[in-house]
């Protein structure tokens, strides 16, 4: 491998600093992350991201697949929020074809989609926490995520990879008694993150590493492209679920977590009351999810149901058609983006009207957001390195993808 | 499931706020306007890209101060080739802008947009490793993604999707 060789090339500028290397295989990197830094004693003068060793060039292989088989590779960018990765790419599809979406499919993926980002923040807060040192912290989350996933498999037949929101609406329609598990989880959530908060908020260790440690204002968050809680931690208030609501976001009633000042603590602060923001979204996705199908009436585009398709010749011609030569979709551009639990996802799809996307483009959240970690770092200890790429909530696969 | 049709008629478009104020700034910047499933584009002359960015970002009405995202699309083989699009955020309005400028494949060139949003500098380096297209004026234009020795820009229509290079 070519990046064996130290590529980006960050020589020493004094006499007195040194060079340190931190990943690509480094625990507290979160994946295969490697940083550069150009430290002085204990601190550090330069630091400088290295990625692109999970590249695997999905965006060239979404061109040669057709539009309903790019869904499974949504999933794999960024493999701890795949329901939000489903989303935005079908919603993009969606706009592109015009489609209506039945109000039953919408509730199901904003309970989904609520979920997941309770998923993925479960395993941030865990990995962080025990990257400053809170070891606890981790097994507490992953009992719950375990739960979480529980259910993703109950709908979708799988853990991690769900692939459940197809284009035109979702795969199949939720098993009996699944709703009854999921207000059970509802039920005894809220208290779970009592216990994570019990553990970190108050803790006077917890305090010292992340109070005031890699500080960002609001303008440098902007001009640096952060987005999600990493954005909101600095005080700015925008959340895309409720200024540019998609999928009957605007229908739920959710506060938006601001905190003002900057640091890894006010964004630990953002992530834990979003979780408790996101179980009262699915509580109210729950109570309201109404009655009717689960799929637009579309039938070059959503595939017929597999009993129409036994004893219905035409279901069964849509059926051979879709499979063998997908479905065209008009010439055309478009970029969707949703609230992704890390910022702002975003799907740029154009279309030259066959059935193959002509290019996706996925905007990541964390692409950006990583840039925002030479700012938070240069000047500041060498031990704060981990706790600000904790902070910044980074998914490797999502960045390289 | 009808579409609209898209408008590309700029007479029609004149009360979108970055339109009305690049067409007060230099109409001749601008080459062509579309409005297509609610979402606006703005296809702009290369050399007025930045100066368009900076002044649309310290718009009074409609300040676009975020850009959410740079790309671009090798229309290989028709000339011009590619189009580097841009999309921009009004983080106060919840609006949001496409940009293009779009590129002979005789001259991969265009200014970047660093020195206005320092956020552009991960999203172009993406551009130049994938698409080859540079940008005058960045910091650090090296690849990002693929190996610094990889020969090829792999995004590009023309480079294989299987086998060897």
């Amino acid at each position: 491998m070519a990046h064996m060789t130290p590529t980006p090339v960050l020589e020493p500028g004094q006499d007195r600093t040194m060079i340190l290397n931190m990943g690509p295989q480094h625990p507290s990197t979160h994946g295969v992350l490697r940083v550069l830094l150009e430290i002085d004693g204990e601190t550090v003068v330069r630091l400088m991201p290295d990625i692109g060793f999970l590249h695997t060039g999905i965006e060239k292989t979404c061109e040669a697949k057709f539009y309903q088989q790019v869904v499974p590779l949504t999933d794999r960018i960024d493999y701890l929020c795949p329901m939000t990765n489903n989303l935005c790419y079908v919603l993009a599809v969606e706009k592109l074809l015009g489609l209506e979406i039945p109000p039953k499919a919408q509730w199901l993926r904003v309970l989904f989609n609520e979920l997941t980002r309770i998923n993925s923040h479960l395993v941030w807060l865990g990995t962080h926490a025990m990257d400053i040192g809170a070891l606890t912290v981790f097994l507490y989350c992953f009992r719950e995520r375990e739960e979480i996933l529980k259910l993703f498999e109950a709908v979708s037949g799988q853990r991690m990879m769900t692939s459940y929101f197809r284009v035109g609406g979702v795969a199949l329609e939720p098993p009996l008694g699944l709703f009854d598990r999921i207000r059970d989880f509802a039920g005894y959530f809220p208290e779970k993150v009592d216990e994570y908060e019990n553990l970190l908020t108050g803790n006077p260790i917890w305090g010292m590493r992340t109070k005031g440690v890699a500080k960002m204002t609001a303008e440098d968050a902007i001009a640096l492209g952060a987005t999600g809680p990493t954005l909101r931690g600095s005080g700015v208030d925008i959340d895309l679920r409720r200024d540019m609501p998609y999928s009957s976001y605007e229908k739920f009633q959710f506060k938006v977590p601001v905190s003002q000042e900057g640091d890894v603590f006010a964004r630990y602060m953002c992530r834990v009351q979003e979780l408790r923001e996101s179980i009262g979204i699915v509580r109210q996705a729950l109570d309201g999810m109404p009655e009717g199908p689960i799929k637009a009436k579309a039938p070059h585009v959503v595939l017929p149901d597999r009993e129409k398709m036994k004893t219905q010749m035409e279901s069964l011609i849509y059926h051979f058609k879709i499979i063998t030569e997908g479905f065209a979709v008009p010439a055309g551009e478009v970029y969707q983006a949703v609230e992704s639990p890390r910022g702002e996802m975003g799907y740029y799809i154009v279309s030259d009207g066959t059935a193959k996307p002509y290019r996706v483009h996925m905007r990541s959240a964390c692409f950006a957001n990583l840039q925002t970690l030479a700012k938070m770092c240069e000047g500041h200890l060498l031990a704060d390195v981990v706790a600000a790429i904790g902070s910044i909530d980074i998914v490797l696969g999502e960045i390289d993808r | 499931m009808a579409l609209p049709p898209s408008i590309t008629d700029i007479d029609q478009l004149k009360s979108h706020p970055a339109v009305a104020r690049l067409q007060q700034w230099n109409p001749e910047a601008i080459h062509a306007v579309k409005f297509d499933r609610d979402e606006m584009t703005i296809v702009l002359d290369r050399s007025a890209l930045r100066e368009a960015c900076a002044l649309l970002r310290e718009d009074q009405a409609c300040p676009f101060n975020f850009l959410s995202d740079v790309t671009c699309v090798d229309w290989y083989p028709a000339e011009p080739r590619f189009e580097v699009v841009y999309h921009l955020l009004s983080i106060p309005k919840k609006e949001r802008l496409r940009l293009k400028v779009r590129l002979n494949s005789s001259s991969l060139n265009v200014d970047s947009l660093t020195s206005i949003w320092p956020g552009a500098n991960y999203f172009e380096r993406e551009v130049f490793d994938l698409f080859g297209v540079r940008f005058a004026g960045h910091p650090y234009l090296r690849r990002i993604m693929m190996p610094e020795d990889w020969e090829g820009h792999p995004l590009r229509k023309d480079y294989p999707v299987e086998g060897y290079r």
